[in-house]
Formats: structure tokens, C-alpha cells, sequence
């Protein structure tokens, strides 16, 4: 849906603003530099881990009956770098977001504690840590993506992201029980050692929750429905958080219960991975190719990118049920890799995009144009997140996407016929999530950038303040290093895919050098070679094209050729409706757009027409086709079971009694 | 398929090239044998733009003495001029010449464009395509033949 | 790495660069004579590139960088292309850089410059091309990617110096069913991205039914040559690399002598001139397809594609 957002910076938003001008304390400096600080904590933590020794916390008084366990090895390790990381560069960015947007007292103290309870999750050593800590973190992602709450639109996907939080906690908490109680204690290290006792019955329950649950949480489909309600209704440097690190403890999740503890399992486990990530993927990928709202495309493109991090998860328990490690080795590095420039360059996405909606109050593209001038760095920003986000070569995805393709196609040929049928297909799966994906950035950037403003507000648009400058710029370095330079990243690659045995075995993964080498197969890239060589041949093709300059008339700046028409009004460019219509002309049984066309004639002629009205809506159709459904089959239960609530006290004493009995009865 | 054996049966239907004519002025750039053409209809019969089509046909075949009609004013060398102009076509006109980069030059095909032709006197009529933008070669006839466009043609490629 | 090798790779870049335009020129003329005419000759091409060199650049207003730096990109991944893909030699200095998979990211790269260039001109028609091609590049990259899977499944590997070597030393499995549907598959995906008949018509004046013109529709000039040329350098840098893929003899080895470089030299350039004339000859007796059937084509080779690769599996067996 295309929503237009109408926020003057000008007024005080939610009545703070004369209070604030008495208050001394510089508010969002203060929330901004906790929350850099937090994530400077997080990323060195992460890394004292990762390269040193697992560290432990033990606090038992701190939670009755359990206490709390924080046990930090290097694939938690891992993650709370990477979620450190976005957030010294959102803390950064939210100091200039704050102030320019007046956010009120309530957000400004709960941004930092979301970064802790993120930084929690995968640090937790036990499931009842586990367990608080993702409530914690659902807790305050609530509260942010309510910021702006005075908005319609914005109390709707708050419920909506709440029900779909608890909803997948539910999944998880079953998962997680069942996973003790068989495990035989509360702690990971108690379950670890008594993983080996579980019988198939219960470690298929687990896996199946803990995809529903995590999946939820990662934003894959079905239960995906409400990243892309939250995540553009939230205040941009809480989106970028939510899908920078947020979703990312989904993944966690997987990879820690299902990779780390109950692997490999059956093929099926492999293929159902598999089939959540290309489903999750494909789908992602074309609603972001046709979406007109450019952080509601933002979001989708996270659901795609954490479609293909589970398919190459996916793969590697796959390829490793079927006897192939090495592979699954290469496969499992590239879910990795894939995850940490995600981060990267979705970070950089969203706080551009956060830019120029402080900057226009605009995040429809079919409104927006014409930045490249007016707001020159916020452009590029952009423009390296596009790159990265396409999976081109010189992007922050390609050489992630690389090693997924690598692992795919050197599946042994002498594998089962279930691998045989599943490569293929998943490599068509991620080609046409590569190409869609380019499609949908290009119509962002080149839409929401270039050529000439379509409405006043882009045409009033000035460049962001330093803050946001500069933790746009920390994110954008980060890309630049994944593009050019992963090398920096293959001895934190290799330690993760240490503590992971099971998927894999003992296969070292690839070589990440200046030439990227797999190892067992034959393969190899270069990307910092690559780029160097691209600069030489554009280099080349501009010295190419001085040949003849000496016979050249001057320079010059003329207006644009009309087709002969005197002048060219900006209204007559082409929208991101009309970049994106063959697209959805193409997958139109999938899409299922609801079209509206309005032709108003002349009341003096019924041959001339005075407007053409068009009107597209673009819905969710898992939302339309699934959800509403389950929602009012769940409607109806609740009526029937409305009956037994009568208002008589004695009858409710009588169903606690009842209730009572009932458990001790069991415990016994 | 039964086309292969027309193509081989009909051959080559392209009259032979006459002798070269003199050079008319020296070629845009300086570069001979390269020449792109925009057209533009400012107010024709469409007599001259038959005959123009005819020339660039296998029959009488412009493209091998280097001349190409091309579709927009920036990538051309040359403005091919038809018609007397119009009150409509006379701003298209100018536009349509400022979007060609230079070096460039204007070639008035047919009497209309040149001297007015049958229409000198009409309500809707400018003037000539010389009284709006100064024209550099001319191609008098009512319309004229396509050896007559070629041979002019030809006189600005130098081939 | 000897001296010989590097020599070989830079002459592949010398020689697409002077060979595209005759290339391009050639198949005119094959267009030419079968319908009857005479034709421009194969230098005419050539002779439009140094006439655009020599004529005003042009800036209209309203556009940014991304215009005036587009034509460089195509120009400069096309020339990339056409030092790392094996055309004279296999053992290219780039070869560890970037394989098949890499090549198609280059491709893309420029793909993606010349549709925002064309976002950026801010007119209708540039905007209409830029949305067309970058529908058709979405969704000719599934097929690409599996006929690449198909193509490495003998040599087991999508180096492209694994994949030719592979080809050459076991002739027989160019007549497999994999194979065969590969190079179909390969071949209605070059059409679609050089913009050749039945997908998109190179010589249309007819802006509604343009693709890539109606992108460069703005340009003049210096750039404009650039773009002509970078497009004359990807159709012949794609031929000559399914002309290797497909029918690599001829082609010197990792360490060549001299003798072998010119013998590879000259076997690349009979195999481009048949397969460029060939495709001439092709669009003579087909016109272009609808915009909304393309799809419907892209989807077929899609299927070959896959087709291909399942028969790899099942029917081939790898060597090395």
C-alpha cells in the first residue's frame, strides 16, 4: 500500500516541545551516544570472543528459581558484533534523526534498551535467558515502531506486529520447552551434552517449531506479513535496527537450535529450510520489485535476503545429511557472509531512506526525484546500499551470493535424487531473486534520485545534518569492505564454522584471500581485483573516447529533446508505478493487484476526456488468501467460547478450582 | 522457408550507382561517407516523404552512399526538411534544430520547402524552411525523384 | 603467467575493439544483400563511430553524473568482459578473477548504468526503455545462471578456462542432450540481452516499440559513440564467448607460442564472422515479437535451461 506521510518537521510532534526548550539535557545526543556506546561494547565483545575465549556470566539472583546465564562462544559471538556494529552507526545517525524529528522522552530511553535486549539474545547461555531476553527485545521494538503513534497507520501495524510477535514467541517457547525437558535442564551446555537421548518424534517437533517461530522472527513466509507493516511505520533508525539486527536473532535461532544442537537431521529437514527460503525469497524479491513506498520496499527486500540466507542454510544441512561437507562448508559460510552484508548494506538503506523522509516528509517514490542534486551525499549512500542490495559485482552481496551459487552447483553428481532435483531448482529460485532484485533497486534509486522532482516537497529537499552524515558513512564503509575486501572477514568465518561440527564436519570453508579459492572444488574470484581492473577499463573507455576531441565544437548545456514539444514538465517522467508495470504484468497471478481506471469525459463531449484516473492496490496476497481466514476462523472460536464466560463469580471459582485439579493431578 | 528460394531467385535489385556528383559543401565533421539524417515533416503533402522512403528502398538504396535516417535529433548531422511551415511545425522547427549538435546542416527537400511550392499563400503557412532556419543544401522538385534526393545526398557525404 | 599470455589477453581486448563495429558492419551487409540491396559495407559502422567521435558533446540539463558516466561504464565492463573470457587464449591473466558467474555480474553491471542513465534523462521514452530492459534482464538471468550450471557440470567448475578445456578434451559431449539445450538456451538469451530480433529491433524508429534505443535516445556525440560501440563490443564479445563455449577448437592454451596465438586469433574470428551471419541471416525471416510475449519466450528457454541441467545430471558423467 502506498501511504503518504505528512510530518512537518516544523511543529512539535506529541506535545514535547515546549518542555524540551526548558529541559537541559540534549535528549536525543544523550539516547544516540548510549546506544553508539552499547553497540561499541557489543562489536568488541563480539570480537574479544570470537578471536579469544568463550566468556560466562552467572548472576542467580537475578531471576527466581533459575537465575541468569550468559554463555558467549563465537557464533553468539558473531552476532553480537554484527548487531554492535549497526548500532554504533544508527546511535550515530539518531542523535541528527532525533533532534530534526522531536521525538518525545519514551523512545529516546527505550532505543538503547532495545539494543541491549538485542545484544542479550544471543549471548544467553540457558533457555529461560533465552527466553526473557527476546521478550525484552519484542518489548522495546513494540514501544519504538509506536513512536509516531498519534497515526493511524502506525497503530495498526503496531497490533499487527504485536500479535505476530507473540504469536511466534509461542512457537518458540514450545520449541524451547520441549527442548529442556527432553534435554533434560535449563542451561544449553546441559542440553548439548544430552542432545544425543532425544528421539526423532520430538527433535522433528523442535525443528518444525523453531522454523515457524524464527522464521517469524526473520520474516520468512508465511508468517512474514508484518515486517513489511512495522518496519516502514517505525522511525528509520529503529528500522534499520529492526532489519539490520533484529531479524537476524531469527536466524540465530535456527542456526543455534537446528545447526548447532539437533543436526543434521533427515533430508527433509534440509529441504523444508530450503523451501521456506526460496518461497520466502521469490516472494520478497517481487513484492519489493513492485512496491511504491521506499522503506515498504526496504522491507521486503529483507524478507528476500533472509529467504536466501535460510536456503543456503537450507543447503548446507541438506548437503551434509547427504555426504557432502565440503560443500555444505561453503554453503554454510555464504549463509554467514550473506547475513553480515546484509546488515550492512540494509543499515545504509534505511538511514538513507530515513534521510530523505526528514528531508521531504515524503516515502512515496512516485513523488520523489530529483535528490542527486539537492541532496548529493544521502544519493550515493543510497546508491552503494542499491549496489549492494542487487548482488552486482563491486556490491556488498555479490561475493555471499557468489558462494551460495558455488555451493549449489557442486553438489556431488553421484547424490541422491532429491539433491539432484533441489540444486537446480533452488539456482533458478536465486537467479530470479538476483534479477528481481537488481530490477527493484534500480527503480529505487534511479526513481527516488535522479532525473527531476515530481512534487515541491522533493524540490524543497536540503541535504541531512553531520550526525546522520556520518553514520550513514560508517555503514557505507562497512559495504565498501564487503564489496572489495572480505578478505577481513575469513578468520571471523572460519572460527564460526568451527563451533558448528555438525553441518559441515571438520571442512575449513573457502580461502578468503585477495583471490577467494574453494576449497575441494574448482572455483575462484576475485573482488578487489575485479573492481581494480573494472576502474582500469572505465578508465580505458573515457581515454577511448577523447579520440577526435581537437575537431570538437564547445561544450553545450541545452534543454532536454521533448520530441519537439517546448518543454518537458516533470509529471511527464516515469513513476515507480510505471518503472515496475511490465514486472507486474509479467507475475500478475501472484500479485493479484486490485486496479481501478476512472475516465471522466466532457459533459459537452463524449469523445473527450478531462481525466484519467488510475488507482493501483497492491495487497499481500498471503495476507488476503491466508491470515484472514485463520483470523476469522479464530474469531468465531472466540464467540463460541465467549458462551462460557457468564458472569457469575461462583462459576469462575469453580473453573479455577477445576483448573487446579487438573494440573496437580498431571504433576503428580 | 519458400523465401530462401525467392530471395535466391529474385537476387539483387538495387539499380547500379551513377557517377558521383560534385561536391556540394564538405561534410559535417569532415568525415566522408557518414551521414545521419533527422526528418521532419513541417507541413507536407507527404509526396516528398514517398519519395524519400522510396530512395532509402532496395531499388535505389541511400544506406550504401553512407546516408541513414535515424530516430531522434540528437544523434543526427543533418535536418531533412519537408513541407512548406506551418504555425505548429514552426517552434518543433527550431527545437528539433537546437537538439542536433554541431557541426550540422539543413536540407530542404521538394518545392515546398524550398520556395513555398503550391501553398504559398495558405492561412496556416510560416513561410519557407529558409524563412525559420537557414538552409544549407536544396532539393528542388515537386517532389523530386529519388535519383535527384540521392544525388543530393551524395553531394554532402562526398561518396 | 608468461609474457605471451599477457600479450594474448591484451590482443583479445584490441581485438574486440577494433573488430565490434565490423562485426556489427558485417551483419548489415548480410541483411543488405538477402534483401536485394547493396548495402553501406562492412567499414560504415566505422566510419559513424569517427564521424560521432568529432561532433559536439552535449549536457542537457536536469540530468546528473549517472548520464555523462554510463556510456563509460558499458564500455569499460564490456572491455573487462572481453579480457577475461577465453577468446584468442585460455590462459587469460584474469582468469582466477572473475568466472561465468562473474562475467554475467559485468554484464549486468552495464546493463544496470545505461537503464539508469536513461531513469536520468528525465523523458518519457528514456523511462520506458529503462523499464523495459530491466524487465527483460530479470527475467533472462535465471536462464543465464542455469545454462552456466549446465556448461560447468562436465569440467566441474565455472572457471571459464576449466569449462572450454573441459569441452575441447571431450568433443563427444557437445552432442548431449545437456549441451544441446544449453546452447539454445544460451542463444535466445544473447538475442534478448544484445536487443536483437525477435525481442527488440536495433534499427526501429518507432519509439513505442523501442527497448534499447529509447533508452540512449538523448545521447549525441563522443557518448553516444560510446554507447554504439560498447553495444557492437558486447554482441561480439557474447558471440566469440558461446563460439568457445560451444566449438573451443582453435583456441591456444594457458601457455601459448606465438604461432598459436595467431592461429587462435584467426579461428576466433571465422567462428564470430558464421555466427554473427548466421544471426542475420535469422532475423531476416522473423519480425519482432509483442513486448508481452516476450516473457512468454523468456520463460521457454528457461525451461530448456533447466531441462539442461537435469540432463547433465542424470545422463552425463563428469570427467576430470
Amino acid at each position: 500500500m502506498t501511504t503518504t506521510i505528512d510530518a512537518s518537521p516544523a511543529a512539535p510532534a506529541l506535545g514535547e516541545g515546549p518542555r524540551a526548550a526548558r529541559r537541559s539535557i540534549d535528549g536525543p545526543a544523550l539516547s544516540g551516544g548510549l546506544t553508539a556506546i552499547l553497540g561499541a561494547i557489543g562489536l568488541a565483545l563480539g570480537l574479544s570472543v570470537i578471536f579469544g575465549e568463550p566468556r560466562q556470566l552467572r548472576i542467580g539472583w537475578l531471576l527466581p528459581l533459575v537465575g541468569v546465564r550468559l554463555d558467549l562462544d563465537p557464533l553468539g559471538g558473531v552476532f553480537v558484533a554484527a548487531t554492535g556494529a549497526v548500532a554504533i552507526a544508527v546511535g550515530i545517525y539518531a542523535v541528527g534523526y532525533a533532534r530534526r524529528e522531536h521525538w518525545a522522552r519514551f523512545p529516546l530511553v527505550t532505543l538503547p534498551l532495545f539494543v541491549a535486549g538485542m545484544l542479550l539474545v544471543p549471548a544467553a547461555g540457558s533457555v529461560t535467558t533465552f527466553l526473557l531476553a527476546w521478550e525484552l527485545m519484542a518489548a522495546t521494538s513494540l514501544i519504538l515502531v509506536l513512536s509516531e503513534h498519534r497515526r493511524k497507520e502506525v497503530r495498526c501495524a503496531g497490533v499487527f506486529y504485536a500479535v505476530m510477535t507473540q504469536l511466534g514467541f509461542v512457537f518458540i517457547l514450545i520449541a524451547l520447552v520441549v527442548l529442556s525437558a527432553a534435554g533434560g535442564g535449563d542451561a544449553f551446555t546441559t542440553i548439548e551434552a544430552n542432545v544425543d537421548n532425544l528421539t526423532q518424534g520430538p527433535r522433528n517437533a523442535i525443528f518444525l517449531l523453531t522454523v515457524l517461530g524464527f522464521g517469524s522472527k526473520a520474516g520468512l513466509l508465511p508468517l512474514h506479513a508484518w515486517l513489511p507493516k512495522a518496519h516502514p511505520e517505525a522511525p528509520s533508525p529503529v528500522s534499520a535496527l529492526m532489519s539490520a539486527a533484529m531479524v537476524n536473532m531469527g536466524i540465530y535461532g535456527i542456526i543455534r537450535i537446528d545447526l548447532q544442537l539437533l543436526a543434521p537431521g533427515p533430508h527433509w529437514w534440509g529441504l523444508t529450510l530450503m523451501i521456506f527460503g526460496a518461497v520466502s525469497a521469490v516472494f520478497g524479491v517481487l513484492q519489493a520489485s513492485v512496491a511504491t513506498d521506499l522503506k515498504q520496499l526496504l522491507a521486503y527486500s529483507t524478507t528476500e535476503n533472509m529467504g536466501l540466507i535460510t536456503l543456503a542454510l537450507g543447503a548446507a544441512t541438506l548437503l551434509t545429511s547427504s555426504g557432502a561437507p565440503t560443500v555444505a562448508a561453503i554453503a554454510l559460510t555464504a549463509a554467514l557472509l550473506h547475513l553480515l552484508s546484509h546488515a550492512a548494506f540494509k543499515t545504509l538503506g534505511f538511514l538513507a531512506a530515513g534521510s530523505v523522509l526528514a528531508a521531504t516528509g515524503l516515502r512515496d517514490l512516485d513523488k520523489l526525484g530529483g535528490l542527486a542534486r539537492r541532496m548529493p551525499v544521502t544519493t550515493v549512500m543510497f546508491g552503494i546500499a542499491a549496489l549492494g542490495a542487487s548482488g552486482l559485482p563491486l556490491g556488498a552481496g555479490f561475493v555471499s551470493e557468489w558462494l551460495l551459487l558455488q555451493s549449489l552447483i557442486h553438489a556431488p553428481h553421484d547424490s541422491i535424487t532429491l539433491v539432484a532435483l533441489a540444486m537446480p531448482l533452488s539456482v533458478g529460485a536465486v537467479a530470479l531473486t538476483t534479477g528481481l532484485g537488481i530490477a527493484a533497486m534500480v527503480k529505487a534509486f534511479g526513481v527516488g534520485f535522479l532525473a527531476r522532482p515530481r512534487s515541491a516537497a522533493a524540490e524543497a529537499a536540503r541535504e541531512a545534518p553531520k550526525s546522520m552524515l556520518a553514520g550513514m558513512t560508517l555503514a557505507a564503509a562497512a559495504c565498501v569492505v564487503f564489496a572489495i575486501a572480505p578478505v577481513l572477514l575469513s578468520p571471523t568465518l572460519q572460527r564460526v564454522l568451527a563451533v558448528l561440527p555438525r553441518v559441515g564436519g571438520d571442512s575449513a570453508g573457502p580461502q578468503i584471500e585477495t583471490i577467494l579459492r574453494l576449497p575441494g572444488v574448482a572455483g575462484s574470484i576475485s573482488p578487489g581485483l575485479l573492481a581494480a581492473a573494472l576502474v582500469i577499463a572505465i578508465l580505458l573507455a573515457l581515454a577511448l573516447a577523447r579520440w577526435g576531441r581537437r575537431h570538437r565544437p564547445p561544450v553545450a548545456v541545452t534543454p532536454l529533446w521533448a520530441s519537439g514539444a517546448d518543454s518537458l514538465s516533470p509529471r511527464m517522467q516515469y513513476t515507480a508505478t510505471s518503472f515496475a508495470e511490465p514486472l507486474q504484468r509479467v507475475f500478475d497471478d501472484i500479485l493479484r493487484p486490485d486496479t481501478n481506471v476512472e475516465v471522466t469525459h466532457f459533459a459537452e463531449s463524449q469523445y473527450l476526456v478531462e481525466r484519467v484516473s488510475y488507482r493501483t492496490l497492491m495487497a499481500d496476497p498471503v495476507e488476503q488468501r491466508f491470515y484472514t481466514p485463520v483470523v476469522q476462523a479464530v474469531t468465531s472460536w472466540a464467540q463460541l467460547v465467549r458462551r462460557a464466560h457468564t458472569g457469575s463469580v461462583h462459576l469462575y471459582l469453580a473453573y479455577g478450582a477445576a483448573g487446579l485439579l487438573i494440573v496437580l493431578l498431571v504433576a503428580r | 522457408m519458400s523465401w530462401i528460394g525467392k530471395i535466391g531467385r529474385v537476387g539483387r535489385i538495387v539499380e547500379p550507382a551513377p557517377d558521383a556528383p560534385e561536391a556540394a559543401i564538405v561534410p559535417p565533421t569532415g568525415v566522408t561517407g557518414s551521414l545521419q539524417l533527422r526528418h521532419v515533416d513541417c507541413g507536407s503533402c507527404n509526396g516528398c516523404e514517398l519519395e524519400i522512403t522510396s530512395a532509402f528502398s532496395p531499388v535505389y538504396d541511400a544506406e550504401r552512399f553512407g546516408a541513414r535516417l535515424v530516430a531522434s535529433p540528437r544523434h543526427a548531422d543533418a535536418l531533412l526538411a519537408t513541407g512548406v511551415v506551418t504555425h505548429n511545425m514552426r517552434q518543433p522547427l527550431l527545437n528539433t534544430l537546437k537538439a542536433i549538435p554541431e557541426p550540422r546542416i539543413v536540407i530542404a527537400v521538394g518545392d515546398c520547402a524550398v520556395n513555398g511550392g503550391v501553398f504559398t499563400k495558405g492561412y496556416g503557412v510560416v513561410g519557407t524552411v529558409g524563412d525559420v532556419v537557414p538552409v544549407d543544401v536544396e532539393i528542388p522538385g515537386c517532389p523530386p525523384t529519388p535519383q535527384q534526393i540521392i544525388t543530393a545526398l551524395r553531394s554532402v557525404t562526398g561518396r | 603467467m608468461s609474457a605471451l599470455a599477457v600479450a594474448a589477453a591484451a590482443l583479445q581486448v584490441v581485438g574486440v575493439l577494433a573488430g565490434a563495429p565490423l562485426v556489427v558492419g558485417g551483419m548489415r551487409q548480410v541483411r543488405a544483400r538477402l534483401e536485394g540491396r547493396a548495402g553501406g559495407g562492412i567499414g560504415q559502422p566505422w566510419r559513424d563511430l569517427r564521424k560521432q567521435l568529432r561532433k559536439q558533446q552535449i549536457t542537457p540539463r536536469g540530468t546528473t553524473v549517472v548520464f555523462a558516466l554510463a556510456p563509460a561504464v558499458v564500455a569499460g565492463s564490456s572491455l573487462l568482459i572481453a579480457a577475461i573470457v577465453p577468446i584468442i587464449a585460455l590462459g587469460s591473466p584474469l582468469d582466477s578473477v572473475a568466472d561465468l558467474f562473474g562475467v554475467v555480474g559485468l554484464l549486468f553491471l552495464g546493463t544496470v548504468a545505461l537503464t539508469l542513465a536513461g531513469i536520468d534523462t528525465g523523458t518519457a521514452f528514456g523511462g520506458m526503455g529503462s523499464s523495459r530492459e530491466i524487465t527483460i534482464a530479470a527475467l533472462v538471468e535465471p536462464t543465464i545462471l542455469l545454462a552456466i550450471f549446465a556448461l560447468s557440470v562436465p569440467g566441474q567448475s565455472a572457471n571459464l578456462a576449466a569449462i572450454v578445456s573441459a569441452t575441447a578434451n571431450n568433443p563427444e559431449q557437445l552432442v548431449s542432450p545437456g549441451s544441446l539445450l544449453a546452447f539454445v538456451a544460451l542463444a535466445i538469451v544473447i538475442i534478448a540481452e544484445t536487443g536483437r530480433l525477435p525481442v527488440d529491433n536495433p534499427s526501429t524508429h518507432l519509439e513505442l516499440t523501442m527497448i534499447h534505443e529509447a533508452m540512449v535516445l538523448e545521447y549525441a556525440g563522443p557518448k553516444l559513440a560510446l554507447v554504439e560501440w560498447a553495444s557492437s563490443m558486447r554482441l561480439t564479445v557474447l558471440l566469440a564467448l558461446v563460439a568457445n563455449l560451444f566449438f573451443p577448437w582453435g583456441i591456444a592454451g594457458a601457455d601459448p607460442s606465438l604461432l598459436a596465438v595467431l592461429i587462435g586469433l584467426a579461428s576466433i574470428a571465422v567462428k564470430v564472422v558464421v555466427l554473427a551471419g548466421l544471426l542475420a541471416a535469422g532475423e531476416v525471416f522473423i519480425a519482432k515479437l509483442r513486448l508481452f510475449r516476450v516473457p512468454e519466450l523468456l520463460a521457454g528457454s528457461f525451461l530448456l535451461a533447466l531441462l539442461a541441467v537435469t540432463a547433465s545430471y542424470f545422463l552425463g558423467t563428469p570427467t576430470s
